[in-house]
């Protein structure tokens, strides 16, 4: 018995389609704009002198780096309402996102900023600068420009891994893709489709993490 | 007039003491170096004079700046002490001009038009006002010691250490710096200079601080300390020493 694919079965669903990926890359943005955005100030405490404020920080990244996102996920959509923090499918989701890069980037950008060379620190302090002030304008850009590649590899993973969000009924491209098997029962140009648009999706993300590198990172790497 | 005091600094790391008890004063306008063997304090002495290395006894002062144990104000201090390292410690994103702009804007909060413009004259005082544009990896080793002493000059220290300046240098670019610190020597810039180069200590410096085994062991005026040292750990230094 051979089977007759008919994709235009998939593409009837367009627009569902559409919103998915659209609510993919929305998911992925916040995520990545404020999940990253903690991890510097997870990464800045981690190189803090504050021995209460590091074991405050690892505690989380290790939670968050030793649990399944899913998990996480359920947690805060299922569990926190019983403490009276009820959120949408969309707000739990984004902030399931947000906190699952922040611990991974902690990371990341820790390893970024203990590499800065020890004597850069000293010239800066020799200029009168206190330790924000050296932090903000001598370490943190070469920091981030040494550990790109490696945050944007993660950032790609988030990425994909929102596709665990669609247990929670955020409407994302996998969840979008469910919606239109269960409507056609065609699962193979469905998934096949959805395949082919998450791959497109990585690829385009690399592409502008690696440009925002560019534009933010103009000097070529060096120690 | 005196212008950096040093009393009975003391330094130790865990129960090695590199620094037992330094007394140093150093004139305004006058360039002094400390030479010695490595090993012998005399950088440690050096990064005592910013803050960078802790004391644990004794006092320093700076143009009235106090510095003792537990009583300290490092950012008062280090606006009076400019400092120049051996591997030059350029902020590598920056370019040039950024670089030596960076701490006037941030530290002082000069606007950023008139840092630019005293950073332009820094690198024009040093002779790199036509690579205010470039990025360290772009300079040579030379260039970058150069714009390294551009941003000290520019929050207009009272004092300026330099830390082995041209050690991490090819030989042929020992010279373009040496030639910066002479200028400033001539402008009556109050230097500290922790250098093996002896011949430029020699003819430039108008006092000659030798260390060894954390105290100072002779001090002098340059001619004189080379041509009747003391005491053996210094005419042995001498001997060793090449005059190039």
């Amino acid at each position: 018995m051979a089977y007759s694919f008919d994709f235009s079965a998939v593409f009837d669903y367009s627009d569902v389609l559409l919103q998915g990926i659209l609510m993919t890359v929305q998911l992925t943005a916040v995520g990545t704009v404020f999940g990253v955005g903690l991890g510097i100030v997870g990464a800045a405490v981690m190189t803090s002198r504050s021995r209460i404020l590091r074991v405050i920080v690892s505690a989380y990244v290790e939670l968050i780096r030793n649990t399944p996102f899913l998990v996480q996920l359920f947690f805060i959509f299922f569990g926190l309402p019983a403490l009276g923090f009820r959120l949408s499918a969309w707000e739990a989701a984004s902030l399931a996102m947000v906190i699952n890069l922040g611990a991974y980037s902690t990371e990341i950008i820790r390893a970024g900023i203990e590499a800065t060379p020890k004597g850069q620190i000293e010239a800066g302090l020799s200029l009168g600068m206190n330790r924000v002030q050296v932090f903000r304008h001598i370490i943190i850009s070469p920091a981030m420009q040494r550990i790109w590649p490696a945050l944007s590899s993660q950032i790609v993973i988030v990425m994909l891994g929102s596709a665990v969000c669609s247990q929670i009924a955020a409407e994302e491209l996998t969840y979008a893709a469910n919606f239109i098997q269960s409507r056609n029962f065609r699962a193979f140009e469905s998934y096949f489709v959805t395949t082919i648009l998450y791959l497109a999706l990585a690829i385009a993300l690399r592409f502008v993490l690696k440009m925002v590198g560019n534009h933010m990172f103009k000097r070529r790497s060096h120690a | 007039m005196s212008l950096v005091k040093l009393q009975g600094i003391r330094k130790s790391y865990g129960s090695n003491e590199v620094l037992k008890g330094i007394d140093l004063t150093v004139n305004e306008g006058q360039v002094v170096a400390l030479i010695g063997r490595s090993g012998s304090g005399k950088s440690t002495l050096l990064r005592t004079i910013n803050g960078l290395e802790e004391i644990n006894g004794g006092a320093l002062e700076v143009d009235g700046e106090m510095l003792r144990p537990g009583h300290t104000n490092l950012r008062a201090l280090r606006m009076k002490v400019g400092m120049v390292f051996q591997q030059f410690n350029l902020f590598p994103h920056l370019s040039a001009i950024e670089n030596v702009m960076l701490a006037p804007v941030v530290v002082k909060k000069q606007n950023k038009a008139e840092a630019r413009e005293v950073a332009a004259a820094c690198l024009a005082k040093v002779g790199l006002a036509d690579k205010e544009k470039s990025y360290p990896d772009q300079l040579s080793g030379g260039q970058q010691q150069r714009v390294a002493i551009a941003r000290a000059l520019a929050m207009q220290p009272r004092v300026l250490l330099c830390d082995e300046i041209t050690s991490a240098l090819d030989p042929e670019l020992v010279n373009e710096v040496l030639n910066v610190v002479r200028k400033l020597a001539e402008e009556g810039m109050t230097l500290i200079l922790v250098t093996h180069e002896m011949r430029f200590a020699r003819d430039v410096c108008d006092n000659l601080v030798f260390m060894h085994g954390g105290k100072i062991r002779e001090q002098g005026e340059p001619e004189q300390l080379f041509a009747a040292p003391a005491t053996a750990e210094l005419s042995q230094f001498v001997g060793s020493v090449a005059f190039h």
